[in-house]
């Protein structure tokens, strides 16, 4: 495993309350392996990734991280990750091992540039000159100076139009695969994961409600909130005066996380044993091997 | 009333740079939209399609934007020609426009309350407690639960799907004829997404009509009456019958657009 993440929970308090958004996490990424986090905003997605690479200031974490080898990130927004006033050149050489000479920082710079499809030219450019979708290559590239083992992309692409966001998971799946690099996908999109991950990890409010194979998840979802995901991604031929088939609400913030299953107040299938403080596994899941 | 509420007729949208270079967005672009439909214009980044849908409240700062021909009946009158009188009575009153980036389009600084009565008041004449009643009415309408708290908070203080359900009161609530809504969901997470598409779909009525700009199609299988598709500043294909047109896009770039989407699913 390139990594391990068991019972990860992750405490920030201010104004004297405590507040838990990630409460109990684990799962894993195989070496070179394929692996997404699956949950709408504010469901500790972005928190849990954080906290792999350390990046988390003034929370309180406990459990267990192992993490066998360097790690990278790919954020959602290109533009609030880039430095605008530096070439990007310069910014994609920033993450490289220190002690390279000049050139060597400049020949693997144009190098990491043309493995992400963009031309040389791109080095002296501003972050501004160019489009999203370029900004978010600029990303990979930097990311990629780093050597990582695994590379941790969140929402990489909800920024991007559909084909970009085609171009740039294509890319980053290419490089995966060349540089037998791990990914761990984070995205509110189910649609993405069938095509660009092998094991799925479903998070609503803090912890896992479902994980598997992506196959075996997204052909037979098994949890309430998984079934709602997948029916929320628009599909081109659902006839348009079919039904809508929403997920009520929205996910409540960490300190209003309700007794019992957190999902049950917008869960269709919902029982008065869901809303129980000794509620402990989703009634949907009980025929289901998992964790 | 005869013709159509909305006639985009072979309409040019460019840019002129500082340096007195001419970029054109889009080219003889012609489109017609009728009360109770919803037109969907798909295309990737690039393709016009923004610059098509924002001529027609004229929300594209002019200069650098300049419509080298072309004219855009609303109601029959070109919008193009009006003054700017007129055009701040059709764009307040008559055309509704909902943002893709809600935080980039709602004062930072002022209660969501206010914001929404201001609309009122600028454009009816109507008493603040009234404009506040109002306000209060279409929270309730757009689905924002504890919408008497809300009317007090501030923009930062909502989350994202909250922020773009103001800007859909704000955009309906003077009853407009057309509705403009440029990726509204884009920023959205699916669940969210779906509950205002969902929304939209229950308020645009028989008697009003809706304009989508959208890259996603399965957004536009759920919403659209009609779409035209873009590719580089030209509307290549339209289609009056949409699952028609999913089984069989006729412009090769439609075809790989569908396909494309198709293999995205699952």
């Amino acid at each position: 495993m390139i990594l391990e993440v068991e019972n990860l929970r992750i405490e920030f308090a201010f104004d004297g309350k405590v507040s838990v958004p990630v409460r109990g996490v684990s799962f894993s990424v195989p070496k070179a392996g394929r692996t997404a986090l699956v949950g709408e905003s504010g469901c500790g997605k972005t928190l849990t990734a954080l906290a792999v690479g350390s990046l988390l200031d003034r929370a309180k974490i406990s459990g267990d991280i192992k993490l066998n080898g360097r790690v990278a990130y790919v954020f959602q927004n290109p533009m609030q990750s880039l430095d605008p006033v530096m070439r990007v050149g310069k910014q994609i050489e920033e993450g490289m091992e220190k002690g390279l000479s000049r050139d060597a920082r400049r020949a693997q710079m144009e190098q990491l540039l043309e493995s992400v499809g963009l031309p040389r030219e791109c080095a002296r450019k501003y972050p501004c000159e160019l489009s999203g979708g370029q900004q978010q290559r600029v990303m990979i590239a930097s990311a990629l100076a780093q050597s990582p083992k695994l590379l941790i992309a969140d929402e990489p692409t909800t920024a991007l139009d559909v084909t970009t966001q085609k171009e740039v998971l294509d890319l980053i799946r290419r490089i995966a695969d060349e540089r037998e690099m791990a990914v761990l996908l984070i995205t509110h999109n189910l649609g993405l994961v069938s095509r660009y991950s092998d094991y799925v990890n479903v998070m609503y409010a803090g912890q896992i409600v479902e994980s598997g194979a992506v196959k075996s998840v997204l052909s037979n979802p098994r949890h309430p909130y998984t079934k709602g995901l997948l029916a929320a991604v628009p599909r081109i031929d659902a006839p348009r005066d079919a039904p809508l088939v929403d997920i009520p609400g929205t996910v409540p913030p960490p300190w209003a996380w309700p007794e019992g299953c957190a999902f049950h107040p917008r869960c269709p299938q919902a029982t008065k044993e869901c809303s129980s403080p000794l509620f402990k596994k989703c009634p949907c899941l009980t025929d289901y091997e998992q964790f | 009333m005869n013709g159509s509420l909305l006639e985009i007729e072979n309409l040019s949208v460019s840019y002129r740079g500082e340096d007195g270079s001419v970029f054109t967005a889009a080219s003889e672009v012609s489109l017609s939209l009728n009360r109770g439909e919803s037109l969907c214009i798909v295309g990737e980044s690039g393709s016009g399609k923004s610059s098509v849908a924002m001529s027609v409240p004229r929300l594209l700062p002019s200069p650098p934007a300049f419509w080298p021909q072309g004219r855009i009946l609303f109601d029959g009158k070109d919008i193009l020609a009006m003054s700017p009188k007129e055009l701040r009575s059709v764009r307040a009153r008559r055309i509704g426009v909902v943002f893709q980036d809600p935080i980039g389009s709602l004062s930072p600084l002022h209660r969501i309350g206010d914001q929404l009565a201001e609309t009122l008041f600028l454009h009816c004449d109507v008493s603040r407690s009234a404009a506040r009643a109002t306000a209060l009415e279409w929270l309730h309408k757009v689905g924002i639960p504890e919408p008497e708290q809300r009317l007090k908070a501030y923009p930062h203080e909502l989350s994202g799907g909250m922020q773009q359900r103001v800007m859909i009161a704000m955009a309906l609530m003077l009853g407009p004829d057309l509705i403009i809504a440029d990726e509204p969901t884009t920023a959205l997470d699916v669940t969210v997404q779906s509950q205002i598409l969902s929304l939209m779909r229950s308020l645009v009525g028989k008697d009003s009509a809706l304009l989508l700009i959208t890259h996603d199609l399965g957004v536009v299988a759920k919403m659209a009456s009609k779409l035209a598709v873009m590719k580089d500043g030209r509307v290549i294909e339209t289609a009056d019958d949409v699952s028609a047109f999913f089984a069989n896009p006729s412009h090769p770039h439609s075809r790989a657009l569908v396909a494309e989407a198709r293999k995205m699913e699952l």
